[in-house]
């Protein structure tokens, strides 16, 4: 059989015990990422998902080559991931209730934002807005595609508008932090959601520890940008285990949908 | 091979470069082998040294933007504030316990109205840029600045941005008071403010830090002025993992002026004094004070228009749309 050497305690888990506890570790509780997929069918009711512009792929605006062209890059994650891009977007129910929802992958390019990213959660947002349906974000990513260079910023500012006025459409947005999420997702569509809900041990931060320690020249905190340090910091609302994600999920979005106190 | 056809190239491109070589150097010992094919791979290599020298000049002109852009002898954010503005006053503070000192937000008149100005500030002297910390903000300077936000949506002020920072600050104490959060929500103020919106980059544009202020109807860019998702350094040590290749990086990221005019990202280019602006700073405060005058009577003229919307549909178009993809398939 299989054996799985947890990448935060070091200790063996069989493979089986591994995926069936979610990925998470048997031995010291460390949430292991999960591709976008599999994250959707642990999360929505079985069969209720369907995809939206799934086809989308990158262009290469800038002609972007470093090491390797940044085509050759693309091409290199789809094979990799299995998909087209760092995220999967679509609508699914959850215990029930409809909501758009849009998974970051990390497989796929460091689940970086370009301006397919930026499409698709405008897309995911425009989706919420014309069907009256919440939105849920599952962020995993190390922020904007630098081979996109200033229009992956610019998808910055892209999401944060597409999230405004689903807001002012009074639509809910629970946004998802798993591990890592950080750069320019953290500084725009992840942090403007009406409920923060993070996994135990995800790093949410806006420049990572590596970046912060040549700055201050001193080593930060073994906690820094942990769930458990964002929790105190009053960054996050909520810390919620892989396993009770589903029921929180469902919870919440049975509150903000139910409106029966409404005129 | 002469040795002088490869000499200082970036390593970056030797790999490829040798690997061509030592194909040519294995053809040549193939007893016969002649002619139109080896003139071929010869003419092919030369070509690609070739490229790869334009691109190392292309470079080398971007990175000595970069250095203009970060020129200290620039005149920055306080003196366009005072070139510009009639009793400029300015406000302190987040009003939850911290000033911070790299964001100066203010009301000033010009023309005879009332204008809302918020700028980065990398003061000057060696003192006051370690007090500011060369520009780079913490969340409390983003809340700062959502307050003058507030007060020009309430009065109808127009807002003008000075852009002049290498990023927000990446510190702990920046981290923990929630960096990333205050960064969205200073984007997301910008696209609640029904009021006209003016954005100038004046030198360097790094990344959130200056996105966060940079929601603009109308961007102007002086002319050695950047705007970049990553400063050149730091997408070097990433990408090539190597920071001598700070100046490619710098190349290929299209990160100046007429880069980003063609990308669609700004609305114009502000010509500097020969030179750069550092050669005249009199002169180019004067220029970039005639632009604005120009563009806030534009403004106040249209009555009706919906800025906000327009501020929405001009960056949600950015990139990729749905349109233009199915147009692809
Ligand atoms: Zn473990």
């Amino acid at each position: 059989m299989e054996k799985i050497i947890c990448k935060k305690c070091g200790k063996n888990i069989s493979e089986e015990d591994f995926i069936g506890n979610l990925k998470v570790c048997v031995h010291c509780g460390f949430h292991d990422m999960l591709s976008a997929h599999e994250r959707i069918k642990i999360t929505a009711d079985p069969g209720s998902f369907t995809e939206l512009a799934k086809d989308m792929h990158s262009v290469d605006f800038l002609k972007f080559q470093d090491l390797k062209p940044y085509s050759e890059r693309i091409e290199e994650a789809i094979q990799k991931s299995g998909i087209n891009e760092a995220v999967v977007a679509g609508e699914a129910a959850i215990k029930g209730i409809m909501a758009s929802i849009c998974v970051m992958d990390f497989n796929f390019m460091g689940g970086s934002m370009g301006s397919v990213v930026g499409e698709k959660i405008k897309i995911t947002a425009d989706n919420s807005i014309e069907k009256n349906l919440p939105l849920l974000i599952f962020c995993a990513s190390g922020g904007a595609r630098m081979q996109e260079g200033i229009i992956s910023l610019m998808q910055m500012a892209k999401t944060v508008s597409c999230i405004k006025r689903l807001k002012q459409e009074g639509l809910a947005y629970f946004c998802i932090i798993t591990h890592p999420t950080t750069g320019g997702v953290s500084a725009s569509f992840a942090t403007v959601a009406d409920i923060i809900i993070t996994e135990p041990g995800a790093l949410f931060c806006f420049a990572g520890p590596r970046v912060v320690e040549q700055t201050i020249k001193k080593e930060v905190p073994a906690d820094f940008g942990l769930a458990e340090r964002n929790l105190k910091n009053g960054l996050v609302d909520m810390i919620v285990k892989r396993h009770d994600m589903r029921d929180v999920l469902g919870k919440l979005l049975f509150m903000f949908t139910n409106k029966n106190l409404n005129p | 091979m002469e040795v002088e056809k490869i000499k200082n190239l970036h390593k970056s491109f030797l790999k490829d470069t040798l690997k061509s070589v030592f194909k040519i150097e294995k053809l040549k010992r193939i007893t016969g082998f002649s002619g139109v094919h080896f003139n071929d791979a010869e003419k092919k290599l030369a070509e690609k040294i070739e490229n790869y020298r334009k691109v190392e000049r292309e470079a080398i002109k971007s990175w000595r933007i970069v250095e203009l852009s970060r020129d200290e002898k620039r005149p920055h954010t306080p003196d366009y504030i005072n070139g510009i503005f009639d009793d400029f006053i300015s406000f302190s503070g987040d009003r939850q316990g911290y000033d911070d000192k790299s964001i100066i937000t203010g009301l000033g008149i010009l023309d005879g109205s009332t204008v809302a100005v918020i700028g980065h500030n990398k003061g000057s002297g060696i003192k006051e840029r370690i007090e500011y910390n060369f520009g780079s903000s913490m969340p409390q300077g983003y809340r700062k600045a959502a307050r003058i936000m507030d007060i020009a949506q309430r009065f109808g002020f127009c807002l003008v941005t000075f852009i002049d920072t290498p990023g927000a600050y990446p510190a702990l104490e920046a981290e923990d008071s929630g960096q990333a959060g205050a960064i969205a929500r200073s984007i997301y103020e910008m696209f609640s403010l029904d009021v006209p919106t003016i954005t100038v980059l004046i030198g360097e544009g790094g990344s959130g830090g200056a996105l966060a202020l940079a929601i603009g109807n109308f961007i102007m860019m002086l002319e050695n002025s950047t705007y970049s998702v990553i400063s050149p350094e730091g997408c070097a040590s990433i990408l090539w993992r190597d920071s001598s290749a700070a100046k490619l990086a710098s190349r290929a990221l299209k990160l100046t002026s007429r880069d980003l005019l063609k990308l669609g990202v700004i609305d114009k280019i502000i010509y500097e004094p020969m030179g750069g602006a550092q050669n005249n700073p009199g002169r180019m405060i004067k220029i970039v004070k005639s632009y604005l005058k120009n563009i806030i009577k534009k403004y106040s003229n249209l009555k009706d228009f919906d800025f906000k919307t327009h501020r929405a549909q001009k960056y949600e178009s950015i990139g990729i749309t749905a349109g233009s993809v199915q147009q692809k398939l």
